[in-house]
């Protein structure tokens, strides 16, 4: 099934859920927040929510900051 | 210094230095220059991860949060929306209620859109977020933020990264004299003597990050920037003397052949 991503487009398998996402991106679960749909998706249910077809997924963590020179902004 | 700190929201932070992590060359960097700084609040900026490059390193494993109090920003948002949304997924990605809230105006001079922030604000501090909010240097503004129930108010010292040094004394002055909560001055700082003269004029704290990494030794001024601001603070206990025209003697005159 196809997600978005950051903002890209990506192929997934059925019922993936957050935390083996996280996974595959060899992502650490404490230092990230995942977004699902404009609604934050508590770390608790990692493990336990699965993705849909269609949604669009957003999975921020710290970076130096500082205002950017170049503002990023959300769409 | 360790008898004067500073209680922020029941909270009691060692440094009144408070240090940004941005535009430094890397994370060693970053992280020598924090520890130079002497800082124990740390800002962090909220992002999307990188996730083409796996093998990106991450702050916090530079950053310590056991050791730091990390506190996330949202800078580069220009509306209440954005800005609303970075704070609640700091809140996700990090430990704390603590968010300093940037709501800007404008890309050029990236002064804050006092009424986004004020909006921004009280939306956030309903849902339990402790807000520090960096913001103009107008005294009405402060005394609205901290009527909706800011524990802290951040005005500017000059625009962010311009090195400009306090452009307007005299409003911090007032906002100090206005406010009933700690004033930390962010953005704007030049170079030591702007720290130094902050704490002289009464700030509880300053935040830089430009005038840090941007410095050709990045720690050297680290270094400086942390005796600067404990100068300016042990001078503004210690109560400097007034100014006056003409001169005084410090010798006596008794004595004299």
């Amino acid at each position: 099934m196809r997600i978005t991503l950051n903002g890209e487009s990506k192929e997934v398998a059925p019922d993936l859920s957050v935390g083996s996402l996280l996974q595959q991106l060899e992502l650490q679960p404490d230092r990230v927040a995942v977004e699902i749909n404009l609604s934050i998706l508590d770390r608790s249910k990692f493990t336990t929510w699965t993705l849909q077809e269609g949604d669009r997924i957003e999975i921020i963590s710290f970076i130096g900051g500082g205002s950017p020179r170049h503002p990023v902004h959300c769409e | 210094m360790n008898n004067d700190p500073l209680i922020i929201a029941g909270r009691e932070f060692r440094s009144r230095l408070w240090v940004g992590t941005g535009k430094y060359k890397d994370l060693i960097e970053t992280q020598k220059a924090i520890e130079a700084s002497g800082a124990d609040v740390v800002t962090v900026a909220v992002r999307r991860v990188n996730i083409t490059d796996k093998n990106k390193e991450n702050l916090l494993d530079y950053i310590d949060p056991k050791k730091y109090t990390i506190l996330p920003n949202t800078a580069g948002c220009y509306s209440v929306e954005d800005a609303v949304r970075y704070s609640r997924l700091a809140r996700a990605a990090g430990v704390s209620d603590l968010i300093k809230l940037e709501v800007l105006g404008d890309e050029r001079t990236l002064f804050p859109d006092t009424a986004g922030l004020i909006e921004a604000a009280k939306i956030l501090i309903a849902e339990g977020f402790i807000v520090l909010p960096y913001t103009n240097d107008d005294p009405i503004v402060a005394k609205k933020l901290v009527d909706i129930g800011c524990p802290a108010v951040m005005p500017l010292a000059a625009p962010i990264g311009s090195g400009l040094g306090i452009r307007n004394p005299y409003n911090l002055k007032i906002i100090m004299e206005t406010v009933n909560v700690p004033v930390v001055v962010d953005a704007g700082v030049g170079t030591a003597s702007d720290a130094a003269l902050a704490m002289e004029y009464g700030a509880d704290a300053v935040l830089m990050n430009t005038a840090i990494a941007g410095a050709k030794d990045p720690i050297m001024m680290a270094t400086a920037m942390r005796y600067a601001v404990d100068s300016g603070r042990l001078a503004y206990r210690a109560g400097r003397i007034p100014r006056k025209l003409y001169a005084t003697a410090s010798s006596p005159i008794e004595g004299m052949l």
